[in-house]
Parts: structure tokens; sequence; C-alpha cells
């Protein structure tokens, strides 16, 4: 199965063309530019005729996995179908340069508002800017809401976020980026906020909590009621990072839990494809008391029914991306969320909360339940103790699991639990798959107690084993020298 | 009503049953029954997949679009090779989520490192990360990088940056408590150098563009020299599909070069997704932020390629790490490398020349409309420039008559016009006429 593929450079061949421009019949005007200003070299480039490039991605993208080779639980990251037809219906939109005058670019504008209502009413919140690139950039932008709350009210004290010990890895550096301080608290025992805990990080600094909940645990916050008093009764404003709401919608909303401002991830919930990486999209929501200050342009719509973009806003903090957003992608989810409707929606939650469950019961006994109540839209299991005993730890799960055809759960992660598998299954997958995942989960249980050499061996099935992460860090090297 | 849940109504009874419960609603008993939504969300009617289409085109139908265009300032109308789109449709790629799992993630991976080589290559620099959100908050987080490496809490930049970059810049920096110093154009449209020495003190750089906003190719080398005779760092932003013809970041000093990938290769989508690229010397390699891809070996000694230095991510070092950022602009970074791979050396070279042949024609075509000026005429360009006519308002009207987007009015009421490959010299004649018809037809208001 191992097979090393070579760089596309590797594959170069002087003289080799795939490029096709349109005619030009303007004459050469390089004489313009004085010649310290040009480039003094071609560039280092490779150069291929066009079907060995098409072979080169091609053969690249079949030693990759994504959603539509198989089952992906991982964890936090809401790895649910993506639509074709979404996919289809975002091109039709290519051409469309963002900065046309607003009279020839009423559909975008429109679709725009059309989704910032829908997110409203989803989200349970006053308004939305569809502006964040993606999560964290979302976190960034409802804490620079946060901030100018704050320093609009001339209470420029309040410079710590609080950010429970459970958090994503954004949450904090988010935080720190805005110019807070971090604060962080511990979880209680059953996975919750510790009431005392936060009950003593408040106070006359605080400007507000970050919280997820469903929880990094994925588990629902029963105390979000008395939490949101707690953090409003010391002059502090509650954050909800998105990244779980697959768990919730139609069914429960941050804004009726009491928070002030929030993102979604429509990478995660609303369906967009995850791109390898990205592209992503972190609309940010806010409560009425917090629109003043929310990035610029806003869309309006004046008397004669046109929409624009309005920059005339003083008490905005400002800019926090080229244009207005990731657009191709808010299409994206816009079609997903007319496409399901208010009732296709919740079964969506219903079902993603439905599977995990589902999973966690079949696992039970198998493998540790650290916390073990009805989880939301995912859970988290840990190798047993005999596991361990054996020398088998999450990460050798994983990759035995990769051997089984599946990408691996979340590993590591929440930090507070050790040696964390956090499975998410989501709404997309049938029956069968969940079964047959979990007969994969408790046949590595098995192979554990009789060929543990086995599972660190794997994967053996890939085109390349476990990679040296100690060297690649520690002499890295970025680039293609040769 | 579409449903993308595979289970039956059966499975889930069943389902229901092993676990325990009876019904959907016993799965949400820990969310206290007082903040439950009692009604159903007020959305629209679910669509189908044919009802859904044809909104979505009456959408695009309702954007006024498709004729020719001569406004760039950040998103520009690029030729678009018929193998990028298809390939970025591998559903392997775009259906993948970070690679975490280097050993089923190959194929992205090594996509990134060979996107990481290509944006080295034409920067001329020693290492790029996997891509931020855009060219804004690559200019956004170049500052913290300015600050983090130099330990100075001052940046010069110049005012020729795109507005756009200039505005996320102030809000990043606000937030950082950066100060934030602007280094005017002088009358050639250019930075002025001579700004750059007196303003240092206590600077950990400056950051311009080239060509700027109004178009003109700026004089990087010595301001670059200006930033370093004061021991500050020089960022360059710069657009890259003008690297085939133009100096690179590199052979002008430059220790970190930024910018937005969309002209290569991506469509202009009202706006994004693009991609932002960061490239910088080896020195400053481990100020980088976001993901990098870098090579190592499996335990078989074969090539392997992984997520690496990620001690500096907001994963591992929290608070401490050197940005927030998560996802980034993946899918569009690969999408950009195999664009310089299509052209190649030579093709990047004849877009670059056809952009250029292209401008300065139309340049001189404007130019020799009575009530049209360039502004900047002595000054090298690229594919954009900036004339002056107390017409443009009515200019840009009668050219939407005729479905032509003219050059885009800039705050100071002068007109910022783009010309690429995309546009057919048959266009400049014809634009020209229009032009010179609403011209003549004001002359007598004037």
């Amino acid at each position: 199965m191992r097979s090393e593929y070579k760089l596309i450079f590797e594959r170069s061949h002087e003289g080799r063309r795939a490029y096709d421009l349109p005619p030009c019949d303007a004459p050469c005007a390089m004489s313009e530019i004085p010649e310290g200003l040009r480039a003094s070299a071609p560039l280092a480039l490779p150069e291929l005729g066009e079907v060995d490039l098409v072979r080169h991605y091609t053969n690249l993208s079949r030693r990759n996995f994504g959603v539509d080779n198989g089952f992906y639980p991982l964890g936090s990251c809401t790895m649910k179908y993506n639509p074709k037809i979404n996919e289809e219906l975002a091109t039709v939109f290519d051409e469309v340069h963002p900065l046309l005058d607003p009279e020839m670019s009423q559909g975008c504008l429109a679709l725009m508002k059309e989704m910032e209502d829908m997110l409203c009413e989803i989200c349970g919140m006053d308004a939305f800017t569809l502006q964040p690139a993606a999560g964290a950039h979302g976190e960034l932008t409802g804490l620079m809401h946060i901030r100018a709350y704050h320093e609009h009210r001339g209470d420029t004290g309040r410079t710590t976020i609080i950010v429970p010990d459970a958090a994503h890895g954004t949450n904090p550096a988010s935080a720190a980026m805005a110019g807070f301080k971090v604060k962080e608290i511990k979880s209680a025992p059953d996975g919750g906020v510790d009431l005392d805990a936060l009950k003593e990080a408040v106070g006359p600094d605080t400007a507000g909590l970050m919280l997820t909940n469903p929880s990094t645990l994925g588990l629902f916050e029963r105390n979000i009621k008395e939490i949101a008093k707690i953090v409003h009764e010391a002059g502090g404003l509650l954050y909800y990072d998105g990244a779980n709401l697959n768990a919730i919608m139609g069914i429960v909303r941050p804004g009726d839990m009491g928070f002030d401002v929030m993102h979604i991830n429509l990478h995660k919930t609303f369906s967009t494809p995850h791109g390898g990486g990205g592209p992503g999209s972190g609309p940010v929501g806010v409560k009425k008391h917090l629109i003043p200050f929310m990035p610029v342009p806003r869309i309006e719509e004046n008397d004669d029914g046109l929409y624009y973009l309005d920059y005339d806003k003083p008490d905005s903090f400002g800019k926090i991306k080229s244009f207005y957003g990731n657009f191709g992608v808010i299409v994206k989810a816009y079609c997903y969320i007319r496409s399901l409707g208010a009732a296709g929606l919740k079964e969506a939650s219903e079902n993603a909360v439905l599977n995990a469950n589902y999973i966690m019961n079949k696992l039970r006994g198998v493998y540790e339940i650290p916390h073990d109540r009805i989880c939301m839209h995912e859970c988290v299991v840990t190798p047993t103790e005999e596991m361990m005993k054996n020398e088998v730890h999450t990460s050798d799960i994983a990759k035995a699991l990769i051997d089984r055809g599946y990408h691996p759960p979340t590993i590591y992660f929440p930090l507070i639990v050790h040696e964390a598998m956090m499975i998410e299954p989501t709404e997309s997958e049938a029956r069968e798959t969940l079964d047959e995942f979990i007969e994969a989960m408790k046949g590595i249980a098995e192979q554990v107690k009789t060929d543990p050499a086995a599972i660190h061996a794997a994967p053996v099935t890939t085109p390349v084993g476990r990679p040296d992460e100690v060297t690649a860090a520690r002499k890295p090297i970025v680039k293609y020298e040769g | 009503m579409k449903s993308y849940v595979p289970n039956t109504e059966k499975d889930r009874l069943e389902m229901l049953a092993d676990i325990g419960m009876e019904k959907m609603d016993d799965l949400f008993a820990d969310i206290p029954a007082d903040l439950k939504l009692s009604r159903p969300l007020d959305l629209p009617d679910p669509l189908s997949e044919a009802e859904l289409r044809d909104l979505l085109h009456a959408f695009a139908v309702v954007n006024e679009e498709g004729g020719p265009l001569f406004r760039g300032a950040g998103a520009y109308r690029h030729y678009i090779p018929a193998v990028i789109p298809q390939l970025a449709m591998r559903s392997e790629f775009y259906t993948a989520y970070t690679p975490y799992q280097a050993e089923m993630s190959q194929g992205m991976l090594q996509s990134l490192f060979e996107y990481q080589t290509v944006i080295c290559r034409l920067t001329g620099l020693d290492a790029a990360n996997a891509s931020v959100y855009d060219g804004a908050t690559a200019a956004a987080e170049a500052l913290l990088m300015l600050r983090d490496n130099k330990r100075k809490k001052k940046v010069l930049y110049s005012a020729g940056l795109n507005p756009d970059v200039i505005a996320v810049m102030k809000t990043y920096a606000h937030c950082a408590g950066l100060e934030l110093v602007e280094l005017p154009l002088n009358d050639k449209g250019v930075t002025d150098v001579s700004a750059v020495a007196p303003n240092m003190e206590g600077a950990a750089g400056v950051i311009a563009a080239s060509p700027n906003y109004f178009g003109c190719i700026e004089p990087m080398a010595e301001l670059a020299a200006a930033a370093h005779a004061a021991n500050g760092l020089f960022v360059a932003y710069v657009n890259p599909i003008t690297l085939g013809v133009l100096a690179r970041p590199a052979d002008y000093g430059a220790d970190i070069a930024i910018g937005d990938g969309q002209p290569l290769g991506l469509p202009m989508a009202y706006g994004g997704p693009y991609v932002g690229f960061m490239a910088a010397t080896k020195k400053l390699m481990r100020n980088l932020p976001g993901r990098i891809a870098g090579e190592t070996r499996d335990a078989e000694g074969n090539r392997v390629f992984v997520l690496t230095l990620q001690a500096r991510e907001q994963h591992i070092r929290r608070e401490m790490a050197s940005s927030n950022i998560c996802s980034n602009q993946m899918l569009c970074a690969i999408m950009a490398a195999m664009y310089c791979c299509v052209m190649g050396p030579a093709g990047m070279r004849e877009v670059g020349e056809q952009n250029v042949a292209k401008a300065h024609l139309l340049a001189k075509k404007l130019e020799k409309i009575e009530g049209i000026s360039l502004r900047y005429p002595e000054t090298p360009f690229f594919n954009e420039f900036v004339i002056d006519t107390p017409y443009a308002k009515e200019i840009n009207e009668a050219l939407a008559d005729y479905s032509i987007t003219g050059g885009l009015i800039l705050k100071d009421g002068g007109m910022l016009w783009c010309a690429t490959e995309m546009n057919g010299t048959d266009e400049f004649d014809f634009v020209c006429d229009i032009i010179q018809d609403t011209i003549d037809s004001m002359g007598g208001e004037e």
C-alpha cells in the first residue's frame, strides 16, 4: 500500500504548457515600466501539459479522505453531508464583482439580508453580520462587540474574559487577540461550569464569559440560566461559541438562553463543505444593545425598497474583512436552510443527537464514558484502563480506525478528559453506518487484548505510515528546494 | 420536504428504544423546559431542488452583471482555466476537514506543501503559511507578526494600501493596542519615502502595497531600505498576478510578503471566498500565523507531509498563540496553486504582459478624450490607473445602459479603471465612444 507521490515540481518538463490565454491585440507596454521595477528572471514554476496536471491533482485527491468517502465522526467539526445542489448554486454568482453599484447587485444584497434574518430567527438574536470568514474569526468579531460595548460605556476596567477549561483553543486565543486577559475556570465534576468557581471569577474586571453549549463534552449546560445571571449581574456579557449549534436547531436558542453575542460555523451546522481546512464562514449574531457596534458595512433597505451597504455607523468598531464575508459559502448555507425549512432543521438536530446517543450507548462497557448522561450531538469516550495497560492509547485507536475505513474522531480534546475521543456522527449517517462503526470500535477493543502489536502498527492500509512529527517540527522543511 | 437524514421513522423508533427512550423529546431532557422553543421556527417554507434552483437563478438575474467590466480595486476578473474549478470539485478535497490525520490526508497536505512552495517562488521568500482569510486579514496578521518579532507597538503603513485593508488593520490594531502611523502619498501617487525615517522611532516596521490602490507601482526597494535603516521590518502587500513581470518582494528586500490570491484563478463571487497569502524570511517563520505543512518521513523512510510547527497555534498555545486562526481558506489556496502550475513561468509572464498592455492602451485612449486626464501620468502602473474627470457619475451611468461596468468612483471623485486580459481592445473603442458622447452631451451644462 505504501507509496510516495512526486511533487508537481518534480514533474516539470521544460517547454510544456497547460495555459491558454485570450489573444492580445494591444501593443506590448512593458517598456513603460522601468527595468528596476520589473522581474529579473522567470518564475520557478513547474511546466506541465494539461493532462499531467489533471492527473497529478486527481491522484492527490485519491490520497485524501472526505465526507463523500466515508464516515467522518470528527467531534466538534460537524462533518455532515454537503449537498451537491448547494455547490452548484453557489457558482451562479461567480461573475459578480463585489464593488458593483448597489443597483447592480440587488440579488446578492437581498440574499444576504434574508440570510441575516433567518439566522436571527434560528438563534433568537436581533441582528447578524455575515462578514467573519470562519469560526475563530467570528469569535474575534464577537469579542470586539463586547470590548466596544464596555468602552462605549466608559467601563474601561473590564479587561478579562472568562473561559472554561473545556473550551476550544480558539476561545482564549481569540480573547487574547481582542486585547483581553484570559481567566480560565475549572469545570465541575459533571462536566458543566462550576458555579462556585464562576462566582469567584467574576468581578469588576469581567468583560464576559465565553461558553459552548452544548459543551465540548457534548453535554447541555443545565445551569445556563444561573450562569447568565451570575455573569450579567457582575456586569459582563455572555458569548456563545456556536460550534455545537447542530444539537439544538429548532429546540432551544442561544438568544433565549441569555447570550448577548454569538457566532455560527456555517461550515459545520449549515452543511457547507470544509474544503480540507476552509473556506468557512462565521456569522456573528447580537442582541439589540450590541447592534450599534457591529462591523461595517451593514445591509440596509431604503424607502424605495433598494438594498444598499451602509458604512455610516459612528459607533461601529470597524471592518474585519475585505468586502462582505465569504459570500460563496453564505450562499450554500442559505440554500441549505431554504431546502430544509423549520421542520427540516429540527429534524437534523434531533437525529444528530439520536445518532450520538445511539453510539454512546453501544460503546458503554467497551470504552469508558467519563460523563455518562444523555449527550447531545457528540459523545466523549476514552480507552479503558486495561487498554492503556497494554500501551494502547487514543492515538492508536484512531490509527486502527483508519485501517477500518473511518476517519477517526477528534482525539485528545477536550483537554480536561484524559485520552479523549470525541465522536460526532451527525444526522447524515444511517443506522447501518453507525452499527458498522460500533462493531469496528468493538473489534479494536478486542484486538487490543489479542494482538496489541497490530494496533501499534496501524495504519497499514494508507499510502504512508505514521509520520515523524518531532523531526518535522525540529528541522522544518516547509517548501520544496529542488 | 428535502431531508438529508437517511434514517426512517422506524429506524428512529428502534434506535430510541435501544437507548431506553420513547420519543425524540426525551433526548433533550437536560434542557430546562422554560428555555425550550415552544413553537416552530418562523422560516420560509422548504423548497424542492428545482424550486431552489429557480430561486437562486432569479437572485442572479437581479444582479445586472455579465457585460464588460473595468473595475478592480481589490477583486479582479481574470481568465480561470477550466481545469481549476473541476479539480477543486474533487470531493476528496472539498468535503475533507483540516488534515489532522496525516496518513489519510496526504493529498491535501502535499497540495498545501506545493502551495507554500508556489507562494515562496512567487515572492522569493523562505516560508509561507497555508493561508489566512484574505488580503486584508493577512495585513492585520502581519501587524501582529511585526509586534511579536520586534516587541514594539507601532507600525507605519502607506496611504496607498486598499482602504478596506487599512480599515481592517485599524480594527485589529485597536484591539492589540498598536499605534498605526500613515505615510502619505506624494504627487506621483506613491508613498513619500522621506516620511519613513522621521516616524521610525519605536516602530516595528513599514507596510506598503505595490501596485497600490491607485494602480501605481511603488518604490518598494527604497521603502524597504528606509525601514531597514531604522532596524525595522518591511512588509510588501502585492498582487500576486503581477509577479511574472514585476520585481518580487525578496528582490527588493521585503521581510514579509502578503496579499490576496483572488487573481490566481478564483472567481470574484461578490467578494469571497478568496485567500490571503503570507510569506516570510526564515528568521520570521515561527512568527507566521496558522497552519503550515511540512515534510518528514514515516518509519519506512517514505516522504510524508504533516501539519507542523504547531506550537505556534491556538489548539496548543491557547491565549499565547501567534493567532487565533483555525479554519483558513485551504481549498482556495490550492486553487491558486493550481492556477500558477497551469500558467507556469511563461503563462505568468504572458498574463502580466497582457494586463500591462491592455491597461496602458485603455489609459492612452481615455486620456485622449477632452475632459479626462490621467492623475499620475509619469508613474508606472500594472493594470489599474486613476483618471480625473468632472463627469465620472454620468460616464458610469451611460456605460451601465450598455451593461458595461466602468471604473470605480473614488471618494475623492477620481475614477479607478482596470483592464485585464479579459478586456478586448474592441471594448475600449466602444467605451471611449460612449464616454465621448456623454461628455459632449454634458458640455453645455459646465
